[in-house]
């Protein structure tokens, strides 16, 4: 028996498999997105109605939208594509026995789990942190929020970051050492050229988050004056800061996924991709353009007007090898023999949705254009366009893609389907009519906004919808009807998730025994995980595979 | 409601079968957003004239048509070479011209795009020769504004709270303030924006200006308004607890009325020269 399996506190509390900790970051970005996702169910709740329905004040209002925001994308998205399916398929993928450092593998995902706490107890710690996932000083200074909240933020957003640059290191040395003989780096898998770019983006960029949070740290507790302008400090200062990491963390959250759904394509096409080298290319140059485009999120902080034209061009560049990427897709598909299991129907949405948010990306790319849109919900529906709807369908693709593998047990097709049409269906609710909301104004981080209160018997969710809605549509102003109907969305969202975690424990436990190839990948979309068995062994390739 | 956005409103309308009213009883809240509206919002100046135009006849289109080029194609590779009816996958995986086509295409695309862009862009940023200054201050959570070129008309202004609305007046909840901006038309008015305390944002959508209230910085933009009005805009960059209540009420009016205005203004803000914060609106905004 191959087999070494460590008893279960040595297998899972001090894990250096590299299958085993990605199977703690999935179940850990499962949980954290629970958290995620409740925030933003009460923040549609609250939206669902002029006036104030669940928010105490607008200081709640503001820990919630922050805590939403972080855990998704630092608690949620990176943990699940990055952690979870890097950590599972990478070496799986280039025929490596397990990551390059085990044992940085496991620390990597135990620095998560404290992170994690200590962001949920800077909402609950004194008055919460509500500064935005953005953390702008003097907001985020001891001016805006004197508590201890925001520190905690601070060392969670500390852990987290150290906690991802190791993983990156980790992935960048596995990918450059360990590939089986044969495989050059142009015969290696997207997902993994996925891998190598995001991690190269994070060793490149988290560090000056690191850097942007500490000094604001020491102007909140040591006296210094980075950010703070009564001692020769600028609150601009920190914006580029963060947005030189923010903006390659955007692309680091869907990298990944490019590289998911390109393999998902591919095996349902039952054809290679289309333009291979392009797309790996693609990625390549999204990663370099997305290190010099970060100013465009600060358009209207009072940048020269220069400076806003230099990045609205290089911002519109990027429309360019993300187009190459979707059409590549297509290609990929015309000629092809396709089937639509749930994991393609993932990656069939992924592309549609992600067009949307990619073409919205290039309304806002305009400096001029975002002087109507900046900090309105137009934002707000162009970025979940991209990540919520984008990498998170990469997530719900992988996850159908690979859970048989993962598991050894396939999920319910039929189910998979539904919760796949409910989420689709729930999600352009909640997220199409904030396009609307943001061109005729309506601001971001708002707990109210300006519109008739509904009489005694439409107020709430529990009435007729239709009434509801006829009612709001026959009022003179006001920005209520689609935050109602994007509430509506969000309730269905809602549902989804549960349908979901009902998958999840069908699955587990009643799912039907699968064999190596139960996709029936053929040679031309073969990778190496195919020819394991489901589940792998827990050391894989003792014969190292070799590609011709 | 633009027309350039008729398709969705056919969607959306036959999706909700919803009754629209067109009403405008009270002049005030003409330059309100509409429930059901899809668009932005009218224009009321020259900025936002080319930023209307900007979206609505060239980005609204091409973004329209991308999206719509990009779904007819998902659909029809869907359909045409689905398992059933082609069961053999063909093998390409290179087309050297379409894929220099997909490159170049989107270029030209983009290089549409850019001229009219930076033009605008160029166009929004400042006035070569202001005919009036007004400095603008962001305060948690209210504005002061100073009139720089009429000397002690300078004020804060505070959002009404909920229960001191009268709507027969036509204020409107989380919109109207207690001392509204009174402007003149047809003039070049340079803005000078700054904050005391953190970031604020001041806009107006209808005008087409938004920047930052930046502590320790003076930020400019400029307006000239076209039409006299009410006109509302909201606090646009988190701010703290009230970021939602810090509204910005600005009165257009014709130049006349606007000099008449700035007498008056400035015997009245002169009595209460040390306005003392409005603190019943400071205390009483939202539940606690």
């Amino acid at each position: 028996m191959a087999d070494h399996k460590p008893g279960f506190f040595t297998r899972w509390f001090m894990s250096t498999n590299h299958k085993d900790i990605g199977t703690l970051y999935i179940i850990f970005s499962i949980v954290a997105a629970l958290f995620g996702g409740w925030f933003s169910m009460m923040m549609r709740h609250e939206l669902a109605d002029p006036g104030l329905q669940l928010a105490a004040d607008g200081q709640e209002w503001n820990v919630w939208i922050t805590a939403h925001g972080l855990i998704m994308v630092f608690f949620v998205v990176m943990p699940g594509l990055i952690g979870g399916f890097g950590n599972w398929f990478v070496p799986l993928m280039i025929g490596a026995p397990d990551m390059a450092f085990p044992r940085l593998n496991n620390i990597s995902f135990w620095l998560i789990i404290p992170a994690f706490l200590l962001l949920v107890a800077s909402a609950f710690i004194g008055s919460g942190a509500g500064t935005g996932w953005t953390v702008y000083p003097p907001l985020s200074a001891k001016l805006g929020h004197p508590g201890m909240s925001v520190d905690l933020a601070i060392f969670s957003l500390h852990l987290a970051g150290a906690s991802s640059i190791l993983g990156a290191a980790n992935f960048i040395t596995t990918i450059f050492n360990m590939r089986a003989p044969g495989m050059t780096l142009h015969k290696m898998p997207l997902f993994v050229w996925a891998m190598l770019i995001t991690s190269f983006l994070l060793v490149l960029s988290l560090p000056v988050l690191g850097g942007a949070i500490t000094m604001l740290l020491t102007d909140r507790n040591f006296g210094t004056s980075f950010f703070d302008p009564a001692g020769g400090g600028d609150p601009i200062l920190y914006q580029h800061l963060f947005w030189f990491f923010g903006h390659p963390e955007v692309y680091i959250m869907i990298l990944p996924a490019f590289g998911i759904v390109s393999h998902i394509i591919a095996t349902f096409s039952k054809k290679p991709v289309f333009g291979y080298l392009g797309m790996a290319y693609a990625m390549v140059a999204i990663g370099f353009v997305g290190f010099v485009v970060w100013a465009h999120h600060m358009y209207t902080s009072g940048i020269s007007v220069n400076t806003q034209a230099y990045f609205t061009a290089a911002t519109l560049i990027i429309a360019v090898p993300t187009g190459i990427k979707i059409f590549s897709w297509i290609a990929t598909m015309w000629g092809g023999s396709l089937s639509f299991p749930t994991p393609m129907l993932w990656s069939l949405g992924f592309i549609f949705l992600f067009t949307v948010g990619g073409v919205t990306g290039v309304v806002l790319a305009n400096a001029g254009m975002d002087t109507s849109l900046h900090d309105t919900y137009y934002v707000v529906a162009h970025f979940h366009y991209v990540l919520s709807l984008g990498a998170v369908f990469a997530l719900f693709a992988g996850f159908y893609y690979w859970i048989g593998k993962i598991s050894g047990r396939q999920y319910p097709e039929f189910m998979g389907k539904v919760h796949f049409f409910i989420t689709f269906i729930g999600v352009n609710l909640v997220f199409f009519p904030q396009h609307f909301l943001g061109l005729a104004g309506m601001p971001r981080h708002y707990v109210d906004y300006p519109a008739p209160i509904p009489p005694e018997h439409l107020q709430g969710m529990l009435v007729n919808p239709i009434e509801k809605i006829q009612w709001i549509a026959a009022q003179d102003y006001g920005y209520h009807l689609w935050n109602y109907v994007s509430t509506l969305g969000a309730y269905m969202s809602g549902f989804s998730v549960l349908v979901f975690l009902g998958i999840v424990f069908y699955t587990l436990f009643f799912g039907r025994k699968v064999g190596a190839n139960y996709w029936n990948a053929t040679p031309e979309t073969m990778t190496f995980e195919w020819t394991l068995s489901s589940p792998p062994p827990f050391h894989q390739f003792e014969i190292q595979p070799t590609v011709k | 409601m633009k027309k350039t956005h008729f398709w969705i409103t056919t969607l959306f309308m036959s999706l909700f079968v919803l009754v629209s009213s067109i009403s405008s009883a009270l002049a005030d809240i003409s330059n309100v957003a509409k429930p059901t509206q899809l668009g932005l919002q009218d224009a009321a100046s020259p900025q936002m004239e080319r930023i209307s135009w900007f979206h609505d006849t060239l980005l609204m289109w091409i973004i329209t048509l991308i999206v719509i080029f990009v779904t007819a194609l998902l659909i029809y590779v869907c359909i045409r070479y689905r398992a059933k009816r082609n069961p053999e996958a063909s093998k390409t995986t290179h087309n050297v011209v379409l894929e220099i086509l997909w490159t170049a295409i989107p270029v030209i695309i983009l290089i549409i795009i850019a001229i009219p862009s930076f033009k605008m862009l160029y166009y929004l940023d400042r006035v070569e020769e202001p005919e009036m200054t007004i400095k603008v201050t962001g305060y948690q959570w209210y504005w002061g504004y100073e009139y720089q070129d009429h000397e002690g008309v300078e004020f804060l202004s505070y959002m009404i709270p909920d229960e001191e609305i009268d709507e027969s007046q036509g204020q409107i909840r989380l919109l109207s303030t207690d001392n509204p901006v009174v402007l003149p038309i047809d003039t070049n008015i340079q803005i000078l924006i700054t904050s005391a305390d953190v970031i604020h944002a001041f806009t107006i959508p209808a005008f087409g200006f938004k920047k930052d209230a930046v502590p320790g910085r003076m930020n400019e933009t400029w307006v000239r308004i076209d039409k006299p009005g009410i006109y509302y805009g909201q606090c646009s960059q988190i701010c703290g607890i009230k970021h939602a209540y810090m509204p910005i009420e600005v009165h257009a009016v014709t130049k006349q009325e606007f000099e008449q205005w700035t007498v008056e203004a400035k015997a009245k803000f002169a009595l209460n020269n040390q306005q003392l914060p409005y603190e019943t609106a400071f205390n009483s905004i939202g539940a606690h």
